[in-house]
C-alpha cells in the first residue's frame, strides 16, 4: 500500500504575523518558515502505518516555491521515502492546489492521502476535500482516529459537540486534527539519511495546469483593535465592574 | 441575485448557525432558499420556512442524507446548484465537511470563513489566526461561501412563511458509511451559542480541576471551554478547544483562567464582548485583550467568583 502526503510549507505557528502598512499583504520578511503543524501531524500518522506493517511506501508531495524543498527534506527526515515538488513561482489557491495534487495522484496512484486539515496562513480548509470531490473519493476529516482494515478505512472524526465515526472505502483520503498524534523530532542520522533521498521536482506547466488565481486580494488589514483593559484588584471588585459597569451578570 | 444557503441541523432541530448563515446572506442580498438535507427532519425544514425572507425550503429528505456524509450532500448541493449566485454554509466542522467539494466539483475557488459582506462579490475573511483580515472579491459565477457564524447576529427566526419543495434527488456516492456517533451529552449551553464562556489553559493543571469551572458555570448559565494547549496536554477533550483550529467563539462575557494567550487562542474568542481574565503571571498575553484583568492564583479566585456570584 502506498500512502501520499501533501504538505504545505507556512510561517512558523509562534510567528505573530502582522499586515504590511500599506495594506498590501501579510509582512511575511524574515519570517521563520516551517511545515505547516497539522501536515507533520500527517507525515507522521502514514509513517506509523508503514512502521506497523500497513503501507509499503510513504510520498511526501508539495505545491510551491523551490523553497518548499526544505519541507520535503523535514518530511524524509521524519520517515517518508521519497518526495515530489511541484514548482510553482505563484502563489496557488487551495483549488490550483488540489488540481495540481490530483495530478500527482493519477501518476502515483496512492492507496491513502493525508492531509492537514487546514493550513495556519490561510486558514482555509479546502484542499483535502477538494481533492477528494475531484476524485471523487471518500473523505474523512478532521481525523482523531485512524483504524486501516482489508480495503476499508476507519476515521473518527473531531466533530462540533463530539466524535463521529465513519467508514471508507479505499482509496481515501483523510484529514487531520490536533489530537491524532503527536510528532516525533527527526533524529539527526534520519536528517543526515534524507539528504540522500530522492527528491523529484515537477513544473506545473510541465503538468499543462492553470493554477491562476480565482480571487483577488484587494487589501490585508490589521484586525480591529481592543480598547486597554484595567485591571482589577480582586474577586470582589471584579464582579462589581463585571455587574455595574460591563452589564453582562446580573 | 439567487442564494442557496444549506441549513445546519441534526434532524429534529435548526441550528443557530443557520440563522446567522441567513443573516449573511440578507447582506449580500437577493432571493434565498434553503436547503435542508436529512432524514426525518420535517420539523427542520418547517424552522426554516418561518425564517422571514426566506422564499423557498428544498427539503431532501432521505436516508442518504441522514447523517450529512459529506460525498452525499455534496453531489447534491452540485445538482442543485444552477440558477444560484451564491451557496452559502455556516463554518461549523459540518459546512467545512461538504463545501469544498462543492467548490471544486463546480471548478469554483471557495471563499472560506467570511466576517463580513463589503458587496456581492467582495467579503472580508480572517487570516494567519486572525491577525491579519483579508478583503477578497471573487471572480467566479458561483460564490462558494462559509460563514464565520459569530461576523453576524442570526436574523429573525419567525414570522416568514416560506413554502416547502420536497426534492426526490438521491445522490448516494456509495463510498462512505456512517458508524457511530459519540455527542457529549451536557446541560449547559453550546460554545458558539453561549452567551457567556468560561474556558480553562494549562494552568488549570490537569482535568480534574476543570471542575472548579462548574459551579461558575452553572450560575452564569456558561459553556465550558479550554485553550489549544490544555486540550494537548490532555486535560479536556478536543470539541472543547477555543481558539485558530477549534471553535471561533464571541460571547457577551468570556472569562479566561489559567490561560496565557497565546495567537492560536486569541484567534478563538477576541472578538467576545467582554474579556475577563484570570491568571498568576502579570506578565500573560491574555492581559493585552482583556477589559478585566486579575493578578491572582486561580486555585483561590476560581472558589471565590464561585461564592460572590
Amino acid at each position: 500500500m502506498k500512502i501520499l502526503v501533501p504538505v504545505k510549507r507556512v510561517v512558523d505557528y509562534n510567528v505573530k504575523v502582522r499586515a504590511k502598512s500599506d495594506e498590501s499583504g501579510p509582512d511575511l520578511s524574515n519570517a521563520k518558515m516551517a511545515i505547516n503543524p497539522f501536515c507533520e501531524i500527517a507525515i507522521e500518522e502514514a509513517v506509523r502505518i508503514k512502521e506497523a506493517g500497513n503501507a509499503d511506501e510513504v510520498i511526501a508531495v508539495s505545491v510551491g516555491d523551490s523553497s518548499s524543498q526544505e519541507q520535503l527534506r523535514t518530511c524524509l527526515a521524519l520517515g517518508a521515502d521519497r518526495a515530489i515538488l511541484v514548482e510553482t513561482e505563484e502563489s496557488v489557491e487551495p483549488l490550483g492546489v488540489a488540481k495540481a495534487l490530483k495530478e500527482v495522484v493519477s501518476k502515483e496512484s496512492p492507496d491513502l492521502i493525508i492531509l492537514g486539515k487546514q493550513a495556519i496562513d490561510g486558514d482555509a480548509n479546502q484542499t483535502g476535500q477538494m481533492l477528494a470531490a475531484m476524485l471523487d473519493l471518500p473523505q474523512g476529516t478532521f481525523a482523531s482516529e485512524v483504524e486501516i482494515q482489508d480495503g476499508i478505512v476507519q476515521v473518527t472524526r473531531e466533530i462540533d459537540g463530539g466524535l463521529q465515526t465513519l467508514s471508507l472505502t479505499m482509496p481515501a483520503i483523510i484529514t487531520t486534527d490536533l489530537r491524532l498524534n503527536e510528532p516525533r523530532y527527526a533524529s539527526l542520522p534520519n536528517i543526515m539519511k534524507a539528504k540522500k533521498k530522492p527528491l523529484e521536482t515537477l513544473s506545473s506547466s510541465d503538468l499543462g495546469l492553470d493554477l491562476s488565481p480565482r480571487q483577488n486580494t484587494l487589501k490585508v488589514a490589521p484586525p480591529p483593535e481592543r480598547a486597554a483593559g484595567i485591571m482589577v484588584e480582586d474577586i470582589e471588585q471584579l464582579v462589581d465592574k463585571l455587574k455595574n459597569e460591563a452589564k453582562v451578570i446580573t | 441575485m439567487s442564494i442557496l444557503v444549506i441549513a445546519e441541523h441534526d434532524n429534529n432541530e435548526l441550528k443557530v448557525a443557520t440563522l446567522n448563515t441567513v443573516a449573511a446572506a440578507k447582506e449580500i442580498g437577493g432571493d434565498i432558499d434553503i436547503l435542508v438535507a436529512g432524514m426525518d427532519c420535517e420539523t427542520v425544514a418547517d424552522s426554516a420556512s418561518q425564517i422571514p425572507g426566506v422564499g423557498n425550503v428544498l427539503l431532501a429528505n432521505k436516508e442518504t442524507y441522514k447523517n450529512s456524509l459529506a460525498e452525499n450532500i455534496g453531489n447534491l448541493i452540485v445538482e442543485l446548484s444552477e440558477g444560484y449566485s451564491h451557496i452559502m454554509a455556516p463554518a461549523t466542522t459540518n459546512g467545512k465537511n461538504f463545501m469544498p467539494r462543492v467548490a471544486a466539483k463546480l471548478d469554483i475557488s471557495q471563499i472560506s470563513d467570511i466576517s463580513a459582506v463589503i458587496s456581492n462579490d467582495t467579503f472580508e475573511r480572517p487570516i494567519y489566526a486572525g491577525n491579519c483580515i483579508a478583503t477578497v472579491q471573487s471572480t467566479d459565477t458561483i460564490k462558494a461561501i462559509t460563514v464565520r457564524t459569530t461576523g453576524f447576529d442570526a436574523c429573525e427566526s419567525s414570522g416568514g412563511s416560506a413554502s416547502i419543495n420536497s426534492i426526490d434527488n438521491d445522490t448516494n456516492a456509495g463510498v462512505s458509511s456512517f458508524v457511530k456517533e459519540e455527542i457529549a451529552e451536557s446541560d449547559r449551553p453550546e460554545l458558539t451559542a453561549a452567551e457567556v464562556v468560561i474556558s480553562g489553559g494549562r494552568g488549570m493543571q490537569n482535568g480534574d480541576n476543570f471542575s472548579l469551572l462548574n459551579g461558575i458555570a452553572d450560575k452564569l448559565g456558561a459553556a465550558i471551554g479550554a485553550s489549544r494547549a490544555a486540550v494537548d496536554s490532555g486535560f479536556v477533550p478536543n470539541d472543547m478547544q477555543v481558539g485558530q483550529t477549534g471553535k471561533i467563539v464571541a460571547p457577551d462575557l468570556y472569562i479566561a483562567v489559567g490561560i496565557s494567550g497565546a495567537i492560536q487562542h486569541l484567534a478563538g474568542m477576541k472578538d467576545s464582548k467582554v474579556i475577563v481574565a484570570i491568571n498568576k503571571d502579570e506578565e500573560a498575553p491574555i492581559f493585552s485583550v482583556a477589559d478585566y484583568g486579575l493578578v491572582a492564583d486561580l486555585f483561590e479566585a476560581l472558589p471565590e467568583l464561585e461564592a460572590k456570584l
